[in-house]
């Protein structure tokens, strides 16, 4: 029983946090744009600015 | 970099295809002076940009064009996108709610049924009702509200079992959880939100993409024309603020954003979007032109005499308004499926409840069969039985260039039995291209080719796109020079060739060019509409699929009559958009199911009271806002594609039923009997939705 008062809030909180890092990620628009995200990793930066 | 406010801008540019097209959008736009940032949403194709304030459309358009895009500028209120996106998101939100309650629940009714008992059981069920309940009252919203809305109607709907046996199953638990009882479903009524939100989310999504994808596609949102001030100097307009007896500056292959008479310049104008004649209409001043229509030949003064809702398209948008009315009164499969469903499983929940009692099992036991019941029967698979099969189906034609807007699309598309085409844009590809190239000189080819490229005029561009096709190389020219209003010149070897208007006018209305050397005409090219390159081959596939078509043309019959010969097809020609309603109507009346095929605006109200429509990507903005799919490219076959993946789709959607009604054939007795606990319940229901999914999933590779 007391592995439980300590286990149980545990598993909820992570749980939680979970839930809080998908909601911060769908405002933050990182959901809008799912194909291009999948494309990103083939542009290169371009720090310069010369083509 | 002045401290001057940034403002944002969208722009829909339909041609972004890979990494590299976002890097060029990314990094060649930011060079432009005037823009500060651009951002490129691939899923959606647009760019959002931030400029300067003074940035005007056409430059911003221009920078796109050097970089090689195509660019239409989105207007400000697209209100009826944004309000869909974010009910998706709202449902993402109770899905992401729900999902979480689930596994935590979940994770405390194994303990229970691995046999906690006494007051661990007692402290697991309040912890699952601590979190189960605000969870149904959060993710749970939108059933209520929906079932809620159909009972005050005195209608049911598939939300109303939902909704009574979700919190029916809630009280239930509660008290047994306050009465120290065993058997506590908390894990089943958010396990079955869990499902159902995901059914209600994959909806949302495959209508928030399809509208992704028109909106891309639609040109005259937030489209304007350059206006001619007092003082001469020109002035880029959005479309709502051009105002009557303003004058605009139409160029060639520009078209018009609003009614008017044509003040300066000779032009050929074409109508085919309006009036589907495919034939260019010659105007000179004082001619009435109208908007929509597209400007051929050279630049026009067009002096506006009506705007917005008074052109010519306000007649078209009101029959329109009528003609759907027709759709909006389909019922949905699963709505159909819900008024036989709702009240079966309330009569049986009913029954249990009073067989029990009979027999003396106490109201508190009785109760909780017929929770258990309710639990049991309630469409958990018949929630995804749809869904799940229409977002499979619409992705997979969605890679084939077609855009399904809706799931009652694809319902209405399986069920269609006559198709009526239009033909000009829609069995044909709506856009001159030149005729006998084959037969030229390859010298001449070049020739032309080499001028023809170098301007964006419309025959031209038909010009470029021939001979490009078949390999012919550019000869070298220098001193290129376009008038406009007559062709393009420049210098070749000693001579000066010109490609432009013919000189001899004995050709009448048709579009032609000629090609000069030294003012000696060489080649005359003629132009005209084709028909789609398997246009026959679609007709004969519809055939066999026990769909016959017919032709209804705004054209003359001279102009049809060739098609309709070429396709074996009947023909209705010179008919008004009344006239093709008309037709629709007696179709309908013989009972037959109608897809419009159609393009127009003219067809733009067949196309919404025909019971499925299809429009080609190179519709007029009316066309594809009032048909169910769109289809991209030239080709026709597509639209065989979509209605035998339409087929396909319903029956899945037809098998899924059987087995969700399967399921509960075997799972009624036992819950009647009394022997299903929520550990069989949370098994039976989450068995039931993964095989409605896997059998879904089996449309993915059902054309080939």
């Amino acid at each position: 029983m007391n592995g439980l008062i300590l286990l149980i809030p545990i598993a909820l909180g992570l749980g939680l946090l979970g839930l809080a890092a998908f909601f911060w990620s769908l405002r933050q628009g990182q959901f809008d744009d799912l194909d291009g995200a999948a494309l990103r990793i083939f542009v290169e930066d371009e720090k310069d600015g010369t083509p | 970099m002045s401290g001057a406010a940034l403002i944002d801008r969208d722009f829909s540019v339909p041609d972004i295809r890979c990494a590299g097209c976002i890097a060029k959008l990314e990094q060649g736009l930011v060079r432009d002076q005037r823009i500060a940032t651009a951002r490129v949403n691939f899923t959606e194709k647009r760019v959002h940009l931030s400029c300067v304030p003074d940035a005007e459309i056409p430059d911003l358009i221009g920078a796109f064009t050097t970089l090689g895009f195509e660019a239409h500028p989105i207007g400000k209120g697209p209100d009826e996108a944004d309000g869909g996106a974010e009910s998706s998101r709202e449902l993402l939100r109770a899905v992401a709610v729900s999902g979480f309650a689930m596994m935590n629940v979940m994770l405390l009714s194994v303990s229970v049924w691995s046999g906690a008992e006494g007051a661990t059981r007692d402290l697991f069920h309040w912890l699952s009702a601590m979190i189960a309940l605000p969870t149904v009252a959060y993710a749970g919203r939108p059933f209520f509200r929906s079932a809620w809305r159909a009972v005050r109607h005195g209608r049911t709907n598939m939300d109303v079992p939902i909704s009574i046996g979700v919190l029916l199953v809630c009280v239930m638990s509660l008290f047994e959880t306050i009465t120290h009882g065993p058997h506590a479903y908390f894990d089943g009524a958010v396990m079955l939100l869990f499902f159902l939100l995901c059914g209600r989310w994959l909806d949302s999504v495959m209508r928030d993409r399809a509208r992704g994808g028109v909106t891309a596609l639609l040109k005259n949102m937030g489209t304007g024309a350059m206006v001619v001030e007092g003082d001469g100097r020109t002035r880029w307009v959005d479309a709502t603020a051009i105002e009557t007896d303003m004058v605009m500056l139409v160029a060639a292959g520009e078209r018009l954003a609003a009614d008017g008479v044509v003040v300066g310049g000779v032009s050929q104008i074409d109508l085919s979007l309006l009036t589907g004649e495919s034939a260019p209409q010659a105007v000179h001043v004082d001619d009435r032109v109208h908007a929509g229509t597209l400007n051929l030949d050279a630049p026009l003064r067009v002096r506006v005499t009506a705007t917005g809702a008074d052109t010519a398209l306000a007649d078209i948008a009101r029959l329109m308004g009528e003609a759907a009315q027709g759709k909006s009164r389909y019922v949905r499969i699963a709505d159909r499926a819900a008024r036989l469903y709702a009240p079966a499983v309330h009569c049986l929940a009913l029954m249990a409840f009073a067989g029990w009692m009979i027999v003396g099992a106490g109201w508190h036991h009785s109760l909780l069969i017929a929770a258990a019941v309710l639990i049991i029967t309630c469409p958990c698979a018949l929630g995804l039985a749809v869904p799940a099969a229409q977002i499979v189906a619409a992705g997979e034609l969605m890679r084939r260039g077609v855009l399904i807007k809706d799931g009652s699309a694809l319902e209405r598309l399986a069920e269609v039995d006559r198709a009526l085409v239009d033909k000009t844009g829609t069995l044909t590809l709506g856009r001159p291209e030149a005729i006998g190239l084959d037969q030229l000189d390859i010298g001449i080819k070049s020739l032309i080719l080499a001028l023809a490229q170098a301007s964006r005029h419309p025959l031209s561009e038909a010009l470029t796109r021939g001979l490009q096709s078949s390999d012919v190389r550019p000869a070298e020219v220098t001193g290129l020079r376009e008038t406009p209003g007559f062709g393009i010149e420049a210098r070749w070897a000693d001579s000066i060739v010109t490609l432009g208007r013919p000189i001899a006018t004995g050709l009448g209305d048709a579009l032609a060019t000629e090609l000069a050397v030294d003012g000696r005409p060489v080649a005359t090219i003629g132009f005209a509409d084709q028909l789609r390159p398997d246009a026959r081959q679609a007709i004969e596939a519809l055939r066999s699929e026990g769909i016959d078509a017919m032709i209804l043309s705004g054209d003359r019959a001279e102009a049809v009559a060739p098609v309709a010969r070429e396709l074996g097809l009947t023909a209705q020609t010179a008919m008004s958009p009344q006239d093709k309603l008309a037709a629709i109507d007696r179709q309908t009346a013989l009972g037959h199911r109608v897809l419009m095929l159609g393009d127009g605006l003219n067809d733009g109200p067949a196309l919404a009271a025909g019971h499925a429509s299809i429009a080609p990507g190179s519709a007029s903005d009316v066309g594809k806002n009032a048909a169910d799919c769109i289809f991209l490219g030239d080709r026709m076959m597509p639209v065989v594609d979509s209605i035998r993946m339409a087929r396909k789709t319903q029956r899945i959607v037809r098998q899924n039923f059987a087995l969700a009604i399967g399921y509960n054939v075997i799972a009624v007795p036992l819950a009647f009997l009394g022997m299903v606990t929520p550990l069989v319940a949370a098994i039976a229901m989450s068995g039931s939705s993964l095989i409605v999914v896997g059998n879904a999933l089996r449309l993915k590779r059902a054309i080939r």
